[in-house]
């Protein structure tokens, strides 16, 4: 009896599974793992690129962090605009799909009309709408013409926030539209002739039978629009800058500008564990949360 | 198994991360240097050109590429090439950053890099030195001068002030009027945008206001010179409507504006069959007449592959005769060099007088654009709490105060 071989079916499969993700886990590796714990470490040192220095430092730039009295304003600005662009896309996307998705003529029409900004450059997008936002642009002329004084929307505290949300909302609603659509085009048909024939109310029908069925993509638009939120930073440096004050400084403005114009390289490493921490955490809680709320999973 | 592989993954991975970030030992060898600017500018592009050329009739191992770089983000895309171990051998520097560079030890000396030292002027070194050695090279002292489009104030009926009369309350009423009849803006702080505050260093020192002490350890925006100076531009802005509102744009090269102050340099913005146009200095303020010169440098840097190179190339570069050269863009730092009938020559847009009283007065008067280690940070603390000045009814007094309170931590770093 020869003993058995190392090369065992299992083994071989092992094997050759590796081979076909090895690619893939490379460049999962270099680009994803390493800069992760880079970043980390990156985190615990003093780095000034200019004066070439790489110093370890501990939780220092972690203590600079709880000390720093701009942290809570950017904190404050993230979160707005983070909240702001959820809860304006995520219902705007819903009203424009159930609108959409009647059957009435013009509908694929407007279908492509909301849908085109998500195909557009941001950076185009941001720009044209950095002139029309101008004190003397597009906005306020056509304001203008029906006797509004339009405030200077980038420039004053109350609307520049507001300005950057909804500027972003449009870029990006027809994304959530077009999946709510394919959702709401799922359910199937039966379950509303029943509900119609039992007399509910097309509010109640909305409620009971729409909204749990496309819950689970309610799910997955959520979680990508507030992962997204929290990583906005050309429509700040192209609009605002942070401004006015520090208005719209969002975390991930503010780490650039600590990092790449400030030349303090650790403490910006140390914001992007921050914001590592930060997104990490609202995924688990929306990932624990569809236990409760999505009803419907396939 | 499968810890195997991934430690060796990771321990190539390093390898050949860190095998980037090294520099490379020098060679006897071609070498590429490679200088940034910010300037894309297609006459300058190519005196920058012909210059490397030339050194190449005498250099063949050397070829020198310039690599132009947009002006906003200039400094930070510098410092991050470096941070990506892939720094230029030569780089053009701000004055904004220049403190920074200088006092970082990212730069080399250059003492043994330039012909005729003794010929620079100290106003315009000063800002270079670390230890008295010359650690930048300010191949451009440009002196900031009032534009103005003679075709619009002639359609607004309105006459530059001259001699005496060119003050800072007449520029604005004349700037107010020529908008307020033409409908086009009247004076244009060229790219202060109500971000880059300290090009309104060319307005507040008429006042004698000046941003920090020269020890740079006390905040000045709260003294009476920078009050009294920020309420007058805040009228001026406001109520004279002299000055663009925030988030107006105008260009005056194109046309948009009555006057703007700007370096000389960007007379070359202005086309031959355009608008009539003169150059003056700046108006005077209540404390007298004065000049604000804004500055680049370059530097070799420590960190490029070739430093020994770049400091030849460097020393060829701002030979005395190549300044000559320059000097029709980058008015030089030589002072044989800074007289009208140099200037002249190489600036056939600028009347003589015109080069007398903006440029070599500046030069031997001015005072350089406010600068300070860690300027990034403190111009965006100035800016962030400059920025409930810029509108209506604003409380002048306590918005400086407001600044005050955010750079003083920032100045005393």
């Amino acid at each position: 009896m020869t003993a058995p071989s190392f090369w065992t079916t299992r083994r071989r499969d092992q094997l050759t599974a590796y081979v076909f993700i090895t690619p893939a886990l490379f460049g999962a590796v270099a680009f994803v793992f390493l800069p992760l714990v880079l970043v980390v470490w990156y985190s615990l040192h003093e780095w000034n690129v200019l004066a070439d220095s790489f110093n370890f430092v501990g939780a220092e730039n972690y203590q600079k962090l709880a000390d720093d009295p701009n942290f809570p304003a950017v904190l404050r600005a993230t979160a707005f605009f983070s909240i702001g662009l959820v809860v304006l896309n995520l219902g705007l996307a819903l009203l424009l799909a159930v609108l959409l998705n009647q059957k009435l003529r013009g509908t694929t029409f407007f279908r492509v009309l909301f849908f085109s900004p998500v195909v557009v450059s941001l950076l185009a997008w941001t720009i044209v709408w950095g002139f029309l936002l101008q004190d003397n642009g597009g906005i306020n002329g056509l304001l203008d013409a029906v006797g509004i004084d339009g405030p200077n929307w980038l420039r004053s505290g109350g609307t520049a926030m507001a300005s950057v949300v909804i500027v972003q909302v449009f870029k990006n609603v027809g994304l959530n539209m077009v999946l709510f659509l394919a959702a709401l085009q799922g359910v199937p048909q039966d379950l509303y002739e029943a509900a119609r024939t039992d007399g509910a109310s097309p509010w109640t029908i909305f409620r009971r039978i729409t909204l749990p069925l496309i819950s689970p993509t309610i799910l997955l638009t959520s979680i990508i629009t507030v992962v997204g939120s929290l990583q906005v930073f050309a429509q700040i440096s192209v609009l605002t800058q942070g401004g006015p004050g520090t208005s719209t400084t969002v975390l991930v403005y503010y780490l650039y500008q600590q990092a790449f114009q400030f030349h303090a390289f650790g403490y910006g490493a140390t914001l992007s564990v921050v914001l590592f921490l930060i997104v990490l955490a609202l995924t688990v809680l929306q990932w624990q949360m569809r236990k409760r709320w999505v009803f419907h999973e396939h | 198994m499968r810890k195997t592989v991934a430690v060796a993954a990771t321990v190539a991975l390093f390898g050949a991360l860190t095998a980037c970030g090294g520099g490379e030992a020098e060679s006897g060898g071609p070498v590429t240097l490679r200088m940034t600017t910010w300037s894309a500018n297609p006459d300058h592009v190519k005196l920058f050109d012909a210059i490397a050329a030339e050194y190449k009739t005498t250099h063949p191992d050397v070829t020198v590429k310039f690599d132009a770089l947009p002006f906003e983000n200039y400094t930070t895309t510098v410092t991050t090439q470096i941070a990506g171990g892939n720094a230029p051998d030569i780089a053009w520097i701000l004055e904004g950053a220049a403190p920074d560079f200088v006092a970082s030890g990212a730069l080399t000396p250059l003492d043994d890099s330039i012909e005729d030292a003794a010929d620079l002027a100290p106003t315009a070194t000063a800002l270079w030195k670390q230890d008295g050695k010359l650690m930048g090279y300010p191949f451009s002292t440009s002196p900031f001068g009032v534009f103005v489009n003679t075709d619009l104030l002639k359609k607004a009926g309105q006459t530059l002030p001259t001699g005496d009369q060119w003050t800072w309350d007449n520029a604005s009423k004349v700037a107010a009027a020529t908008a307020a009849k033409t409908g086009k803006q009247g004076l244009v702080v060229r790219d202060f945008d109500y971000k880059d505050w300290t090009n309104l260093a060319t307005v507040f020192r008429g006042w004698g206001a000046e941003a920090w002490t020269a020890d740079g350890k006390t905040c000045g925006f709260d003294q009476p010179p920078m009050v009294d100076a920020m309420t007058f531009l805040h009228k001026a802005i406001f109520t004279d409507k002299a000055l663009p509102a925030p988030g107006v744009a105008a260009d005056f090269f194109a046309g948009e504006s009555a006057m703007t102050i700007a370096q000389i340099s960007r007379a070359s913005l202005l086309k031959e069959d355009g608008f009539g146009w003169t150059l003056v200095p700046l108006p005077a303020g209540p404390s007298g007449s004065y000049a604000v010169i804004g500055q680049g440098g370059i530097g070799v840097l420590k960190k490029g592959k070739n430093a020994a190179a770049a400091q030849e190339f460097v020393k060829f570069f701002t030979s005395p005769a190549n300044s000559a050269k320059l000097a029709q863009f980058f008015p030089p730092p030589r002072q044989s060099q800074l007289n009208a009938d140099t200037l002249a020559k190489a600036n056939p847009l600028l009347k003589p007088e015109q080069l007398q009283d903006v440029v070599i007065d500046g030069i031997e008067n001015g005072v350089v654009k406010p600068s300070h280690a860690g300027s990034a940070e403190i111009n965006q603390a100035v800016r962030s709490g400059l920025d409930p000045l810029w509108k209506p009814g604003a409380d002048v007094t306590g918005v400086l105060k407001g600044v005050c309170t955010a750079i003083n931590p920032l100045l005393a770093k």
